[in-house]
């Protein structure tokens, strides 16, 4: 499938903001075998950032044990709605996603 | 020394049933309209239910597939280089597809046939941007890391549709007509097993192992055949149309594989659909 932007939905409830972000990525374990029996070469995501306004919020390290294309969801508290939720991630072979989204009341 | 670690273990196996049948017995306390059409709901199902109510709610790798057929509906493509948005009607005005899918099954006057979402589609692509037919019938359903173009688009239209209520318009003749040769094809029996749709999926109650069968006669059954579809599966993760399942129907039949895109699947979705008339369309779908 073609690489498509990150989804991302921040909803506002109370103090805490529930995030929802889906990424379009592969992440191939590097233990996969195509139709001609080689190998496929590994290719995931390393690690996902998030920020809220510019400032790092989480970052989290990832493995091979995460599926293709990921839906990730985390709560974070002291958002208010209209702050910028940013979420990028880089994999293995280097490659860069990102996108943002602003905070909505949920 | 290894015996008493068993033995606690196997005490905390034994134990745990009971908690999980209590929870399961309240939630249907609270909502008895919900477990109406099968009062005998045992705990395996609750927490079935459960566990896709989680997914749902957790967000969808399904909306990759709709941002991509959002794309290629706006695109200028094929032969005759039109956009689907500019070209094709799907009952509702030309590249209107706001409620289109929970109103199809329709008849179409330009085709002069009765069609499903995914077959539009088809014949928007071939008739208004000029592709061909076989090509796209050659590879119909997505696999391993590809996805024909038109389950996007499917997806796209369907999930504008979401929480809207199912209205396969019935009172038109034509659909009808095509309503009725669905509910022949579902109560056909042949093959190796000589079995037809309905010796499992026409009555209440029935099972295969744990999976409860939905009775595609009565509305609460035909609508969980319809709700979830098109779905994202994450075994694979591939996005899969409702025209794919009709397939998998004849396969598990033992049946051969019906053409796609074609008159039979078409009667089957409009039986199923139209029995679900006047509930609510939830959106694309997930599953294991």
């Amino acid at each position: 499938m073609a690489s498509y932007p990150i989804r991302i939905r921040a909803l506002l409830k109370g103090d805490v903001t529930a995030i929802t972000a889906i990424v379009s990525h592969p992440m191939e374990t590097g233990q996969r075998k195509d139709d001609a029996g080689k190998t496929i070469p590994a290719h995931f995501i390393q690690v996902l950032t998030v920020e809220l306004n510019g400032k790092k919020v989480m970052e989290s390290h990832l493995n091979t044990a995460v599926s293709t294309n990921p839906v990730f969801n985390f709560k974070i508290k002291g958002a208010k709605v209209g702050d910028k939720v940013t979420v990028g991630w880089v994999d293995n072979l280097g490659d860069k996603g990102s996108g943002e989204t602003a905070v909505i009341p949920g | 020394m290894k015996y008493p670690i068993a033995i606690v273990a196997l005490l905390a196996l034994t134990n745990q049933p009971a908690p999980a049948q209590d929870k399961p017995t309240a939630a249907k306390g609270r909502k008895p309209a919900a477990a109406a059409p099968s009062p005998q709901k045992d705990a395996a199902t609750l927490e079935f239910e459960k566990f896709r109510s989680q997914m749902e709610q957790q967000g969808n790798p399904a909306e990759l597939h709709e941002m991509r057929g959002e794309e290629l509906w706006n695109a200028k493509r094929g032969a005759k280089n039109v956009a689907l948005a500019k070209s094709c009607d799907l009952g509702l005005g030309i590249g209107v597809v706001k409620g289109a899918y929970v109103q199809m099954p329709r008849y179409f006057a330009d085709a002069g046939k009765v069609m499903d979402a995914e077959r539009r589609i088809v014949w928007c692509m071939v008739e208004k941007q000029g592709f061909n037919f076989d090509d796209l019938a050659k590879k119909p359903f997505a696999s391993g890391n590809y996805t024909p173009e038109q389950t996007a688009l499917v997806t796209y239209v369907a999930a504008n549709s979401t929480n809207m209520k199912i209205a396969v318009p019935l009172k038109d003749p034509h659909v009808r007509d095509v309503y009725e040769i669905g509910k022949e094809i579902v109560a056909y029996r042949a093959g190796p097993y000589d079995f037809s749709c309905n010796t499992c999926h026409g009555a209440d109650g029935k099972r295969i192992r744990m999976q409860n069968l939905p009775n595609l006669s009565k509305p609460e059954g035909a609508l969980t055949a319809v709700l979830g579809w098109p779905g994202y599966r994450m075994t694979g993760s591939v996005m899969l149309t409702h025209q794919w399942r009709m397939g998998d129907c004849f396969r598990q039949q033992r049946f051969p594989q019906p053409k796609y895109a074609s008159d039979t699947i078409t009667a089957l979705l409009t039986y199923m659909t139209a029995n679900a008339n006047g509930h609510m369309y939830k959106g694309l779908g997930i599953k294991r």
